[in-house]
């Protein structure tokens, strides 16, 4: 750790203070009817199409985009929800640019896919708008018990498909409000006007589901009695740690975790007093990194730079995401590691960045050379991890591999009754979707495994 | 560059493109502002006789539309003009007048008495118009008095009134056709029978445009009901084609000059109906869509063809198409097309190879070695084109036909080089012997 005198430029207020509304408003905002029909007409309703094999859950898109052109977006919506009851929040969410959309073939045609996800979005919000209640009536009650461990979209979409077959669902989560990561993690310009909470509200409406705010697994819940007490437990905890540099200074004013902040940010009633550096490093390269640049950006930092051990190609952000980072004036360094953090008085002052080269064996190495970024707040955005702990000890019994649950392909973990899916599964795509789509399956396999 | 100029039963001018008897032709403002934009002539709206009919006071339109607002097909529940006849006529005078070197004619209907065409005929030669067209064509409004298409699916009162208009002025009669009638070539015949100088066809088509659900009223809808319209537009383009066609190929009409009518939006559309026979062209839907300036493109874009074409006037294009207008008994059995899907133009939807796999012969693979691709299977091809109208990239599929000599893999048979017809054909009843 390196000790400087330059004090750190941190502030609240740095934008005026009308504008901050402009600045966090719609990335996307809602097609308007005539824009959702001129874009469905150029679905080509393909023969078992490609984008519906490129959806993790599986959603019939070439059926909702028809249903929007003839005028049924009630009935696209269903078309919707039956397949992904969180549909609302991955229209908004989902890098479909690396899912639906990459495989449509109007990239074929004219480089130009239908805009599936705004279309989604169109169908789900008018059905929100429209409908008090989720689609789906609850199947007469089977007396089973159910807990679900967790209330992001995995938890979520899992408590809303055992609820439909008549399941009473207890949901666990931590935090006193639900949504997990919709709530807490994605970018604020992704899901405006408290979309999530609308969105939890919309599921919970299935009925058959108790939800107990403010439970964490390993201090107010214990594995083994969930199992005793339930007939399936589905946990759906994410990852609740998060990794480190692995430099001194960690503890420093002004290094920060992403999604602390990011969290701070999503549930700040006035963003325009939050605190934001005027230099900002991120240190990392997935969607987290461009989530916290970008919007620490749009709060008002002057210099906002993503700092990445590799090539812009590896970043785990999506190239879409890399662009809406440039174009919100973040700037991507890439090939240099954090090698020091440079303080005073106990803050962040600078980074010191080694720059790296990469192996034939695809081996990273520091090539010795060091510059130096001048920075009031450095977030990490290196990864989160599973806190076995919070297993309350079963981690013994439940296989973990690399840091995560091990599951088969109905989910199902190896401890008896368990079921678990989203972040904290090995083998997941670190997706809102895939974790709604471990919720549905779970769900079924739990369903089958009570029903016999 | 091609000569544009048009001489239709001696009405003079300076490209084929009139304005049809409609709206837009209804006042000397509109008519001088279509002149100005390069219309080579107009027919100006329908005048009538006695007191002005009045129009309804609610919507008089109804449209179908693409998915972006494009217009495809539009309907009318307007009448023959509504302004006074004296009125109309001073301003047909003051334009023709003004506009020598351009068409105008004048759109009539009137009670079928004799009487009534003899005066109206009277006033209009006085206006110097160019000729008239006798109106047989609208199925709203007017038919329900006896006029309109009233007239025009009757050939006898065609022929009659054809006649007592041909006695009674020196001007050209153009007798404009109602589509909605079984057989075109019975009218037409009649319009040639009462000495017609021309032909003009197709006027518009019966037609409910849709429903309003919320109100369970057809629309246009006045006051809560709706009555049916007139159905115009490039919806309707290809029925006006078969019906041009149709009495360029008879016999008895092959001589009768046709103007065309019908959807005309393009100089492509204006080509075809030359092509079937037609002399001249006329226009509304277009211009009420895009406004005059449409006519521009019209010009230019039939004078650039024809020049590619190596056409240097409008007679030689017209007509030129009719020789291969066939009956269905006379197609060459013994021609075998197979559809051939371009791999390198395939964007791999799927199309084709559902529609022929649900609706027809099941000769389009999905999957060829585990990979999603659209191959034909010859063997099962019967060449229907399907494919290549469901196909959303231009080009991708083409039907080939395949040479004298191959075997067909489907019906393991040479193709032969000659030709067969139905007419002959041993599956046929009615086969003639071939002459041996």
């Amino acid at each position: 750790m390196t000790e400087t005198t330059a004090a750190p430029d941190i502030a609240a207020g740095r934008l005026p203070k009308d504008s901050y509304a402009e600045q966090f408003s719609d990335l996307h905002p809602l097609l308007d009817t005539h824009e959702a029909y001129v874009e469905a007409d150029r679905c080509y309703f393909c023969y078992d199409a490609p984008c519906m094999q490129a959806c993790p859950t599986s959603i019939d898109i070439p059926q909702f985009i028809r249903q929007i052109s003839t005028g049924n977006p009630t009935g696209s919506a269903r078309t919707i929800f039956e397949q992904n009851i969180l549909g609302g929040m991955c229209a908004r969410v989902c890098p479909t640019e690396t899912l639906c959309e990459q495989v449509c073939v109007r990239n074929e045609a004219e480089g130009k896919p239908v805009k599936i996800g705004q279309l989604q979005r169109f169908a789900t919000d008018h059905y929100m708008s429209t409908h008090e209640t989720t689609p789906f009536t609850r199947a007469p009650s089977t007396g089973k018990k159910i807990a679900v461990i967790g209330a992001g979209p995995a938890g979520l979409s899992c408590a809303h498909r055992l609820a439909v077959h008549g399941h009473d669902v207890t949901l666990f989560d931590a935090r006193e409000k639900l949504g997990g990561l919709n709530e807490f993690g994605i970018a604020s310009y992704k899901s405006v006007d408290d979309f999530a909470a609308r969105e939890v509200e919309f599921i919970l409406s299935i009925g058959g589901i108790d939800v107990q705010t403010g439970k964490r697994l390993g201090t107010d819940l214990n594995l083994a009695d969930l199992q005793a007490d339930y007939d399936a437990v589905f946990l759906s905890i994410g990852l609740g740690g998060v990794n480190a540099l692995g430099l001194a200074g960690e503890t420093k004013d002004g290094v920060l975790d992403a999604v602390d902040y990011i969290s701070d940010l999503r549930q700040a009633d006035d963003l325009s007093a939050l605190p934001v550096g005027r230099r900002v490093v991120v240190i990392g390269g997935g969607m987290t990194a461009v989530d916290i640049a970008v919007q620490t950006k749009l709060l008002g930092a002057e210099d906002v730079t993503i700092a990445y051990r590799r090539g812009q190609d590896r970043m785990n952000a999506s190239e879409y995401e890399q662009h809406l980072a440039q174009t919100n004036g973040v700037k991507i360094l890439t090939h240099v590691q954090p090698h020091a953090l440079v303080g005073a008085n106990g803050s962040i002052t600078a980074i010191e960045l080694e720059k790296t080269q990469s192996g034939d064996d695809g081996s990273l190495s520091g090539t010795g050379e060091v510059i130096t970024l001048p920075a009031d707040m450095v977030f990490k955005a290196v990864g989160q991890t599973l806190v076995k702990e919070d297993l309350n000890g079963s981690a013994g019994k439940i296989v973990i591999e690399r840091g995560k649950i091990v599951v088969d392909e109905d989910r199902k973990t190896s401890l008896a009754k368990v079921w678990a899916g989203g972040d904290c599964v090995l083998g997941g795509e670190d997706l809102t979707v895939a974790a709604v789509e471990d919720g549905k399956v779970a769900a079924e396999a739990i369903h089958r495994s009570l029903s016999v | 560059m091609a000569d544009l100029r048009s001489n239709f039963v001696g009405i003079k001018s300076p490209n084929p493109f009139w304005l049809a008897s409609a709206p837009p032709t209804d006042k000397e403002y509109n008519v001088v502002r279509a002149y100005k934009a390069g219309w080579g002539g107009v027919v100006w709206k329908t005048l009538g006789d006695g007191m002005p009919v009045v129009n309804v006071n609610g919507p008089r339109y109804g449209a179908i539309h693409g998915k972006d607002r494009q217009l495809l097909g539009l309907n009318n529940i307007e009448l023959i003009t509504d302004r006074p006849l004296e009125l109309n006529l001073q301003e047909i005078k003051r334009v023709k007048r003004d506009w020598k070197d351009r068409a105008l004619v004048v759109s009539l209907m009137v009670p079928c008495e004799e009487q009534n065409w003899i005066d109206i005929l009277k006033q209009v030669e006085d206006t110097e118009a160019d000729g008239v067209e006798l109106n047989f064509g609208c199925p709203h409004g007017m038919s329900e008095r006896g006029m309109g298409s009233a007239v025009g699916q009757v050939p006898e009162y065609i022929e009659m009134v054809t006649r007592w208009c041909k006695m009674h002025t020196r001007m050209p009669v153009i007798v404009k056709l109602t589509p909605n009638i079984t057989d075109i070539r019975k009218p037409a015949e009649a319009a040639h029978a009462g000495g017609a100088d021309a032909v003009s066809l197709i006027n518009t088509i019966n037609s409910i445009v849709s429903v309003d659900l919320d109100t369970m009223a057809p629309s246009p809808t006045i006051d809560g009901k709706g009555a049916h319209g007139g159905y115009c537009g490039p919806a309707v383009k290809p029925i006006a084609l078969n019906m041009v066609a149709e009495i360029a190929r008879n016999p008895i009409t092959r001589d009768l000059p046709i103007s065309g009518i019908g959807g005309v939006t393009t100089w492509r559309d204006a080509a075809e109906f030359l092509a079937l026979g037609a002399g001249t062209v006329q226009v509304c839907t277009a211009a009420m869509t895009y406004g005059f300036k449409v006519v521009e493109d019209m010009i230019e874009g039939l004078s650039d063809w024809m020049d590619s074409a190596g056409y240097t006037s409008i007679d030689q294009v017209t007509g030129r198409a009719v020789p291969n207008c066939s009956d269905w008994q006379h197609l060459n059995l013994n021609y075998i097309a197979k559809a051939k899907i371009d791999q390198d133009l395939c964007i791999k939807c799927g199309r084709c190879h559902i529609a022929c796999e649900d609706t027809s012969h099941q000769a389009i693979t999905n999957m060829v070695d585990g990979m999603r691709k659209f191959e034909v299977i010859d063997e099962e091809c019967v060449g229907c084109n399907l494919c290549v109208s469901v196909c959303p990239v231009q080009d991708c599929i083409t039907m080939e036909a395949m040479t004298p000599g191959e075997t067909d893999p489907r019906t393991g048979k040479k193709v032969e080089e000659a030709y067969a017809n139905w007419t002959t054909h041993p599956n046929n009843p009615m086969a003639q012997v071939a002459a041996e």
